[in-house]
């Protein structure tokens, strides 16, 4: 048993230290990213409880459940909650702070105190958003149009801005960090060539988040100055314009959504490698379509503004480069389902979120292709169409793959190993649930239901999609407190983890589970190319859970 | 509820059936794609299972592969792309000679006056086969004009006009929306469109004891608000004579030219100091806030009225010259 060798009393980065100063001391970037884990997760259930409220409400068509302005900050707050604090910091923050310099050879990040910083950003701009949230909420959306948010809204548009704009400034140190350890702590011989698809995916994030997050946090202070010293930039009343807020929120939020999903699809290159026991096929074209999809990224963002009332020459160019930047994407699905082509399958816990992060992501990827189309956005845009589009693309598609890879790497960063069978039964649920609830969104909104409405009273024939909708939505939440509960167990209870125990490549898995404080007793030298499944023997999965 | 399950809403304009025609083929496009990755991924997994004994074969990738998997769906994409473009173009130019419509947005509220000079709120009567242009503005934030049968949306904003157009093709009661979110009753700013046969529509239009068109209306502030003083007919005021003006080209004082579309209007109403026609002094005053929304629309309404009827479509009231679009007022 691989497990026997392991000695209770060894150290690693979790048992080197205890008590609280510890942890919110820590330069360590695993213990770093245990901090992000926790503060994300809170936020998550946070922004899930809104949504079941949402979800709940629209089971009848009367607005008989809550207020319409309680409607109103319900769904502003889920989404402000789970893009800003939970789905934009989820894989960098946690695993990519975890993995990145395990997986290219280093001791930690490039400036460990300047990761701490960034999590006390994080928490000092998600308090802000915590108070904004218990003093009243906020309800102008999360997109924060103008002149509503600046001259209109009675809510706490301030506070919660400002809580964005400081959570901003974490995203980008984080950002910073990411391409700085990429470029100069490699180890000796972890060429570019040779580095994981995740470490490629979180460079190509990290520039975004370098080059994106300054202008929304220009564009909230923006907000803030208008909403408070009436300087007009965006309420024509007082000589602004409102579409120029427009193309600035989209200029970074729809970079924004390449944030979330980049990383995703690092992960799932890695675990379709290893449980494939395979190459990534294609491996120079997947990781040079994350940076074609980075920088494309930067060029599409009036798509979200075809009926905003912007020149129908200058749709018909955002839609052109819409349409390109769907092509990186397109290759991923392809290289990944081609990947499997002659390998040698498992479908452990990982690799089912994977394989379900490829089917909910090509539906997503192709309703895209309904959005960029000028004549039919037209009648889909703003309706449960896009809604279901963004959810299949940042949660089918985004946290799928977080959920990929937080059990993928949980034996490395618990040291512990979860129930493999309960794994793949929320697998299961999440991914039944998923597409309950977001599948007859987009019928709904082909048939013209908007979104953000409270009543349909007029509409009786939104009922059913509704309720199969808020159905799913049971059962998805269901899937997701399930891997809480037994990742929670699997502290206590769970066998202990071995070193490697998918039989994976990549120097994650060639240090001890979980890592020590610098994570290598000696600087790796690589000699291999990346996946290098060839030569490393498929684990006896029994030996490994002993169940 | 269950009885009638429906995929779409009904299709109760010319530009529908084009957009409903590109939705299939773009469903059918994805049904095929989706079938085929996961086709594939059905038969890798259970082909490629693992099995005692037997190792992966490592593949390196393909040029040729990942060139065809690029080329191809570009390929495809520019045919969507130029279909939906041309459909783009139709939804957004409206037809020469349509029938006017000025829409006010509020929260949470739609007002409407027609050419002839009825007003309604929420509420917005048309007749069958003809094309109407919606002219619209918001009092307040930003709204969306959405009619799912006519499958058209346009955005409302304040401070300027935005259009958009239909031509009914089926008499019916739809559902208008607002679909921009705007605040506390955004789900509350909802309305009917009525679409009438002819007859039908006459009928409503000589009902209603309305004896002013909407020009009228705008003359008659024309003449209140003392702006017949300078913008005089026979060309010796102090500041341009408006007849003709609307849809022609006009020459600043700093040598820029511009067409004289609404939101020019609009602007050398509230703001005039902006734009100053050449051989003019800045000498007219600032209205903004001194008249509302609707009545700005009646002065449009007169001064477009100014303009002799183009040939060829008499008979509608305050036609519109060939060439004036709403939107294209920019410098030139």
């Amino acid at each position: 048993m691989a497990t026997a060798a392991i000695a209770p009393e060894r150290e690693d980065y979790l048992n080197k230290e205890y008590g609280i100063r510890s942890w919110l001391l820590t330069v360590d970037h695993k213990r770093i990213a245990l901090l992000y884990l926790i503060s994300i997760t809170l936020f998550f259930f946070i922004g899930g409880f809104f949504a079941l409220l949402i979800r709940l409400e629209l089971l009848t068509p009367a607005g008989d459940l809550v207020q319409a302005d309680t409607y109103n900050k319900l769904f502003t707050m889920h989404g402000q909650v789970m893009v800003f604090f939970f789905l934009i910091p989820s894989i960098p923050a946690v695993l990519g702070n975890f993995l990145v310099p395990i997986m290219i050879g280093a001791k930690d990040l490039a400036f460990p105190r300047i990761n701490l910083l960034s999590w006390y950003l994080y928490i000092a701009g998600g308090a802000l958003m915590l108070y904004a949230i218990l003093s009243g909420g906020v309800d102008t959306g999360w997109t924060f149009y103008t002149p509503l948010s600046t001259s209109f809204s009675n809510t706490h548009v301030v506070t919660a801005g400002l809580g964005i704009f400081i959570n901003g400034f974490s995203s980008i140190l984080t950002g910073l960090n990411f391409v700085v350890t990429v470029h100069r702590m490699r180890a000796p011989g972890m060429t570019w060539s040779r580095l994981p698809l995740f470490i490629w995916a979180h460079y190509a994030t990290s520039i975004v988040m370098l080059l994106g997050t300054p202008v929304i946090a220009v564009t909230l202070v923006l907000v803030v100055l208008e909403r408070t010293l009436h300087l007009g930039i965006f309420d024509p009343r007082l000589g602004g314009d409102p579409l120029l807020f427009q193309h600035l929120f989209w200029f970074y939020s729809h970079p924004a959504v390449y944030i979330m999903i980049l990383p995703s699809m690092g992960v799932v290159s890695e675990v379709m490698a290893c449980f494939t026991r395979k190459r990534i096929f294609g491996y120079t074209f997947v990781a040079m379509s994350s940076i074609a999809i980075a920088v494309f990224g930067f060029l599409v963002w009036a798509h979200h503004m075809f009926v905003a009332g912007m020149s129908m020459y200058a749709a018909l160019v955002f839609s052109i480069l819409s349409y390109l930047v769907a092509v990186p994407s397109a290759i991923k699905v392809f290289n990944w389902t081609a990947t499997m082509f002659k390998g040698s399958i498992s479908f452990d816990t990982p690799m089912l979120y994977a394989l379900g992060f490829v089917g909910l992501f090509t539906i997503g990827g192709l309703t895209g292709l309904f959005l960029a189309a000028l004549g039919l956005d037209v009648h889909v845009t703003d309706t449960y169409f896009v809604v279901a589009h963004f959810h299949y693309v940042m949660v089918g598609g985004a946290v799928m793959g977080y959920m990929a890879g937080m059990h993928f790497w949980w034996p490395k960063i618990s040291g512990r190993m979860y129930p493999d069978s309960w794994g793949r039964l929320a697998a299961l649920i999440v991914f039944v649930g998923f597409n309950l609830t977001f599948f007859p969104q987009f019928v709904l909104g082909y048939m013209g239901m908007p979104r953000r409405y409270w009543d349909y009273s007029h509409s009786p024939e939104f009922q059913v999609l509704n309720v199969l909708s808020t159905a799913g939505a049971t059962i998805l939440a269901v899937g997701y407190l399930l891997p809480m509960v037994y990742f929670l167990w699997s502290m206590r209870y769970g066998k202990p983890a071995p070193a490697n125990p998918w039989g994976a490549s990549g120097l994650e898995w060639m240090t001890q589970s979980p890592p020590t404080t610098f994570n290598f007793d000696e600087t790796p030298q690589v000699t291999w190319e990346a996946y290098d499944y060839e030569n490393i023997p498929a684990p006896v999965p029994e030996e490994a859970f002993g169940d | 509820m269950f009885e009638s399950f429906p995929l779409w809403p009904q299709r109760a304009s010319t530009i529908a059936g084009q957009v409903d025609a590109l939705y299939v083929f773009l469903v059918l496009l994805s049904l095929f794609m989706t079938a085929a990755i996961f086709t594939m991924i059905l038969i890798f997994a259970i082909r490629y299972r693992r099995r005692p004994g037997v190792q992966a074969e490592q593949i390196e990738g393909s040029h040729k592969l990942e060139i065809t998997w690029s080329i191809v769906p570009m390929g495809v994409f520019m045919v969507i792309f130029f279909w939906s473009a041309i459909i783009f173009f139709k939804q957004r130019t409206p037809p020469d000679g349509a029938g006017t419509v000025y829409v006010v947005a509020k929260q949470w509220m739609w007002k409407l006056q027609h050419e002839e000079g009825q007003r309604e709120i929420n509420q917005l009567h048309i007749p069958v086969g003809k094309d109407i242009k919606l002219i619209m503005t918001s009092q307040d934030v930003i709204h969306s004009f959405y009619v799912p049968a006519f499958r058209i949306k346009q955005d409302v904003l304040p401070g300027r006009y935005t259009t958009t157009w239909f031509h009914a093709t089926k008499a019916g009661t739809y559902h208008l929306f607002c679909a921009e979110y705007c605040g506390t009753q955004h789900s509350g700013m909802i309305g009917q469109v009525v679409v009438m046969e002819p007859a039908e529509y006459q009928a409503w239009l000589s009902g209603g004891g309305v004896t002013q068109s909407l020009a009228q209306t705008g003359e008659t502030m024309f003449q209140q608000l003392g702006c017949a003083t300078c913008h005089r007919t026979d060309g010796q005021g102090r500041g341009p004579n408006l007849a003709g003006l609307y849809g022609s080209k006009v020459t600043l004082v700093d040598g820029r030219t511009l067409t004289a579309d609404e939101n020019y209007i609009r602007e050398s109403i509230l703001v005039p100091g902006v734009k100053i026609v050449s051989g003019f002094q800045p000498v007219m005053p600032v209205f903004q806030g001194l008249v509302t929304e609707e009545q700005l629309n009646s002065l449009i309404a007169y001064v477009k009225s100014l303009n002799p009827p183009p040939s060829g479509t008499a008979g509608t009231p305050s036609g519109v010259p060939a060439g004036a679009k709403l939107g294209e007022g920019q410098v030139q």
